[in-house]
């Protein structure tokens, strides 16, 4: 390894900036993991203070005795429907009561619907205290004596804020009941109305403008505003989407001019207009990134087709969209991951909270970020939690969401 | 596309010259391709050689701001007339790209895919069949036609898309260094193949190898920079490959030939 080369005459000099090259690169190296390592932390530390809020201890306690309730000795749990629609009769105003029947007549009742409404309107189930996960594991003696001590009549329980139940049940004004069914349904279908809408108008924007446009000065400005609104904040979208979809375009949105006019719809704050918002808001997105696929499909690729002959759409068909697909699809999960997650301009484009209904696209609507949001923003102790359980479906949702589609971008990819 | 009454040359230039922008990339070429021959376009690096096969079947049009001046006539007809479709242009005009570009798709479809553009309606596994025979290449795939066209080798590939273009059955291939990335027996195989096929097409190919122009072709159009302020290409001699290899009149051509330039 001896040189004679004059400028390296030196040997020494040269063996001693070996090693300082050496260790600079050893030190980037560990500043490189350190950042890795910093963000696997604070990922780590988002999962654990929600999960710490999905789970816990939690005190109830009965306005009425169910105990007081029962016939003959018989509990509640065990009394036949007549006798359980007996006791709503006694313990509700004749008015509640009435209404009850008018919405479904008691007889069309199960018995469960019927049990589920006793303990609802009568036996009233209050959250007390509750405790995270962390307070339950570390301190669960002290609270089951403060618990007996302080509310002696309350039930002690531990409990996952996220259960079947609390998928299955609309939003309810009072924490025990409430759940968070509506809210996917609502953030759901307003999902499918944004990619319904963003998809096809993406690509086809994307197509338009790396496969046709010219390259002169009007398409330039096009494309670099097109990456200026990809960074528009969220919540001008939801003023514009309240400026068009609600204001401008209401008799559309609200369903009018089909004939479909759901009763509970304020004007045109539906799940159609949020739905729009977000297909505006992801627009951009969508169109960067297909067209960074297109432009990765090689040119030889469009030179081969073009030289036997086809035209430019049946090359564009047949050979330049087939290879782009997976980074169209890549770029779509990404969009959907963030429409999925936006909270500020569905706010402004009129989500409303409590939705105890099923909704369709021409009904008022809630996500699952909205009602997260409204939870969060609540004193008691016991809507943290359901936020909590919300957050986990919410994430639950958008991973099964991506994954639909990362199959969906394998498959298309796995061809040739 | 009309066809007159000399059909002894496919294909004429008059004085085509091909500008990108202002750029003047070739100037004032005029060439007269013969029939069923072979003709081998030689000239050191960047002096519009590509530039001037791709004006053939107007490829040259892919590339933004490109245009022609000039007239290429092809069986009588101006290529670049205004009622003439380039569609039209490239099916009876084929190309062979300098690196293999075969389809993502299986063999077949490679082969299948631009009859079937074009509405072909006879038995689609004959054509492919017939193709790849012509194109050497059927008894090394006749048993993996549904596997991928890019598993192949890179000889394999090239001659695939030699037989994805006779399968439209174009009357001109032209070919743009089909062999420069290939090995030395593959391109063998290329040249042999092209002898073959010169029984049925006419050929044109662009080539930086002297030993393969003077191996293959029958014509050879020598190009240079043209003298001038402007890095214009032109044709600076064409005549039979014989003659130019042994007794150029042009001393440039001289000087490229024997290796004394560039």
């Amino acid at each position: 390894m001896k040189k004679n080369n004059p400028s390296y005459s030196n040997g020494g000099r040269f063996r001693d900036n070996l090693a300082t090259r050496h260790r600079a690169g050893v030190i980037w190296q560990i500043v490189f993991q350190a950042s890795t390592v910093i963000g696997i932390i604070a990922l780590t530390a988002l999962l654990l203070n929600i999960i710490d809020g999905a789970f816990g201890y939690v005190a109830y306690e009965a306005r009425v005795d169910p105990a007081s309730l029962a016939v003959d000795g018989v509990a509640i749990e065990d009394l036949p429907q007549e006798l359980l629609v007996e006791i709503l009769r006694q313990n509700l105003s004749s008015g509640a009561f009435n209404k009850l029947d008018n919405e479904i007549p008691f007889n069309e009742r199960s018995r469960i619907n019927v049990y589920d409404l006793v303990i609802e309107r009568i036996v009233r189930y209050d959250v007390t205290e509750s405790w995270t996960l962390r307070e339950s594991l570390t301190q669960g003696a002290e609270i089951r004596a403060r618990v007996i001590e302080e509310y002696p009549d309350a039930e002690l329980r531990f409990i996952s804020w996220i259960n079947a139940e609390f998928i299955q049940r609309p939003q309810s004004s009072e924490a025990v009941n409430a759940g968070v069914r509506t809210a996917i349904l609502g953030s759901l279908l307003t999902i499918l109305v944004t990619i319904l809408v963003a998809f096809p108008l993406g690509v086809g924007a994307a197509i338009y403008l790396e496969e046709y446009a010219l390259d002169n000065w009007l398409n330039r400005l096009i494309r670099t505003n097109i990456n200026n609104l990809a960074g528009v904040p969220s919540i001008i979208y939801g003023i514009l989407g309240l400026a068009i979809f609600v204001r401008v375009l209401g008799v559309l949105t609200s369903g009018a001019v089909f004939g479909s006019v759901d009763p509970t719809t304020a004007s045109g704050r539906t799940v159609l207009s949020a739905g729009l918002t977000l297909a505006l808001l992801v627009l951009p997105l969508i169109i960067i990134n297909a067209q960074e696929a297109l432009r990765a499909v090689p040119q030889s690729l469009r030179q081969a087709s073009l030289s036997v002959g086809a035209t430019k759409w049946q090359t564009v068909w047949s050979h330049v969209l087939p290879n782009a697909i997976p980074g169209i699809l890549t770029g779509t999960i990404l969009a959907v991951s963030r429409a999925i997650g936006e909270t500020a301009p569905l706010i402004v484009v009129g989500a409303s909270t409590a939705i105890s209904f099923d909704p369709n696209i021409f009904s008022r609507f809630t996500t699952l970020p909205i009602q997260i949001y409204q939870w969060t923003a609540r004193p008691q102790a016991e809507w943290r939690h359901l936020a909590a359980a919300a957050i986990l479906v919410l994430i639950v949702l958008l991973l099964s969401l991506n994954a639909t589609a990362i199959v969906l971008r394998n498959r298309s990819t796995k061809r040739f | 596309m009309s066809t007159t009454a000399d059909s002894n040359y496919v294909i004429e230039t008059r004085h085509l010259a091909i500008f990108y922008g202002d750029f003047k990339a070739v100037t004032d070429v005029n060439l007269r391709i013969q029939r069923h021959k072979i003709t081998a376009i030689i000239g050191p690096s960047g002096c519009g050689k590509s530039t001037l096969l791709r004006s053939f079947n107007r490829m040259n049009e892919l590339v933004p701001e490109s245009h022609a001046s000039g007239q290429v006539l092809f069986d009588g007809q101006d290529l670049y007339a205004r009622q003439v479709d380039p569609v039209e242009v490239r099916h009876r005009i084929g190309m062979v790209f300098q690196k293999p570009n075969p389809f993502p798709k299986s063999i077949y479809e490679n082969i299948a895919w631009g009859a079937r553009v074009h509405g072909y309606r006879g038995n689609m596994d004959e054509l492919v069949e017939r193709s790849l025979h012509q194109a050497a290449l059927w008894d090394e795939v006749k048993d993996i036609l549904h596997r991928s066209g890019l598993a192949l080798s890179g000889g394999q590939q090239q001659r695939l898309c030699i037989a994805r273009t006779i399968a439209v059955q174009p009357e001109v291939i032209l070919m743009d260094e089909p062999a420069s990335a290939l090995d030395p027996i593959a391109t063998l195989k290329i040249e042999e193949l092209m002898e073959e096929l010169k029984r049925n097409y006419t050929i044109i190919i662009v080539t930086h190898n002297m030993q393969q122009a003077a191996r293959v072709s029958d014509y050879t159009a020598m190009m240079m920079l043209a003298n001038g302020h402007a890095r214009s290409g032109t044709v600076i001699e064409f005549d039979e490959t014989n003659k130019i290899f042994t007794r150029p009149s042009d001393k440039r051509t001289e000087d490229y030939v024997t290796g004394r330039f560039g």
